[in-house]
């Protein structure tokens, strides 16, 4: 199977700066090769970038990059995409990004990848990249759920509007509600656009995620009542029985589960592993070579949306017959 | 899966083996894990567990040619499946709701079943 192409994410509320980056990513020469897939060609000013119209949906860019609408379909808008890569009618991209609207759940667009078998095929989840008002993200943060939404499934939250209000404020809220995701500020002149969609080191990720523990003790549920939590084995990890447990956890609860990566110490596994899902699209598990830190016991990290802590402890007690512990 | 076969096509689940190197990872589409013992071995393990959680929703699991999932209810209406992530949708469909791993009566049954 030749490598699949990662499709990036790129979400934000309505006036977060999402198109502001987009247009900046477009005009960055190591992402000349990106399939770009957006809600209207008109609402990003292509006009100087613009090298010919492909047809009334698709342009071609100086750049390299393809700009094309998504009517109502994502998954056949992609398809027609893939196939028209492979007739040698566009550049021959390597990777996709997709523009979701302004107040759109982000997870069905992963969810359409994940699961429809020529997507996943062809395509691979790669970074989501959220952007953040830092003037309105607090009244977002308390009037739209949507919000804790698109900050949960972030692996990059990118800070806006800095220059107009503080970002100071804004850490403890996003920190509240994703404790591994990178932020970076849209006006930090050392932010190099391309690195937002680069590939995760899987070890520091992974680290990133499940340490400091102090980082990523249940802090305290904020106004729409999301949380992040971690939970630390004293043991090892049944790995058939954590499939059963997470799979029945995330078919039953997966909206109010917003996100859970873990890693873990498996049960006759020489090697840690490494588990990320997005409500009920979990990633393929990844092993790592080695321990990213001193800490060999597994970790699980959630965030959860009106869910019990010790619920959902007392139920991973109950399945594995082990006594996870905080850290 | 093929509807009619339930064999052919099945893609791998993520919950299909530990992820390493020495154990050949499935990929987002290639063929299905191979039938090995120890995926076998594993296969019946996912089983057993599968009956402990199913039995206090009155439903049971069984392998079905090391390809998929059965999954009944007491009055023998039955769905196959090709994994335990399909296997939960199957199960809410034959309840009427879905069997939730945080469902207290369900912790304490399997609580009890841990004491010795």
């Amino acid at each position: 199977m030749s490598e699949r192409v990662p499709l990036h994410l790129l979400s934000g509320f309505l006036g977060s700066g999402k198109t502001t980056l987009l247009r900046r990513m477009l005009d960055t020469p190591a992402l000349g090769d990106s399939a770009v897939l957006v809600n209207e060609l008109g609402e990003i000013g292509l006009d100087h970038h613009l090298l010919r119209h492909i047809d009334g949906e698709t342009v071609l860019l100086r750049s390299g990059c393809i700009c094309c609408t998504v009517r109502d379909d994502l998954g056949a808008a992609l398809k027609d995409l893939l196939n028209r890569r492979a007739r040698g009618e566009v550049p021959a991209f390597t990777r996709i990004i997709v523009e979701s609207t302004g107040l759109a759940d982000p997870v069905p667009i992963l969810s359409t990848v994940a699961a429809d078998p020529t997507l996943r095929h062809h395509l691979r989840i790669g970074r989501v990249v959220t952007t953040v008002d830092a003037v309105n993200a607090g009244l977002q943060n308390r009037q739209q759920p949507e919000f804790a939404k698109q900050v949960a499934v972030a692996d990059r939250l990118v800070l806006t509007k800095t220059d107009i209000a503080s970002a100071e404020p804004i850490f403890p809220v996003l920190r509240a509600i994703n404790p591994g995701a990178s932020v970076h500020l849209v006006m930090d002149p050392s932010l190099d656009v391309a690195d937002l969609l680069a590939e995760a080191d899987t070890r520091a990720e992974a680290l990133a995620w499940t340490t400091p523990p102090s980082r990523l003790r249940s802090a305290p549920a904020h106004e729409a009542g999301v949380h992040s939590f971690c939970m630390v084995f004293d043991r090892p990890v049944d790995w058939v029985t954590l499939g059963i447990w997470l799979t029945m956890l995330l078919h039953a609860n997966g909206a109010s589960i917003l996100r859970v990566k873990g890693l873990l110490d498996v049960a006759g596994a020489e090697h840690p592993v490494f588990i990320n899902g997005v409500q009920h699209v979990m990633h393929q598990p990844l092993h790592l070579d080695e321990w990213p830190d001193g800490d060999r016991r597994s970790r699980l990290v959630f965030i959860v949306r009106d869910l019990s802590r010790e619920l959902i402890e007392r139920s991973a007690r109950a399945f594995l017959g082990h006594v996870p512990e905080y850290a | 899966m093929c509807g009619l076969c339930g064999i052919v096509g099945n893609a791998p689940h993520w919950t299909d083996g530990v992820p390493g190197p020495s154990v050949s990872a499935p990929s987002a589409s290639g063929p299905a894990a191979p039938d090995t013992p120890s995926r076998r071995r594993e296969r019946q393990e996912r089983v057993r567990g599968l009956n402990r959680v199913l039995a206090p929703f009155g439903l049971t699991a069984s392998d079905w040619q090391a390809h998929a999932y059965i999954i009944a209810t007491r009055t023998g209406r039955s769905e196959i499946v090709d994994n335990v992530a399909h296997l939960w949708q199957a199960a809410a469909r034959l309840r009427g709701k879905p069997c939730d791993p945080l469902d207290p009566v369900l912790i304490a049954r399997l609580e009890g079943d841990a004491r010795p």
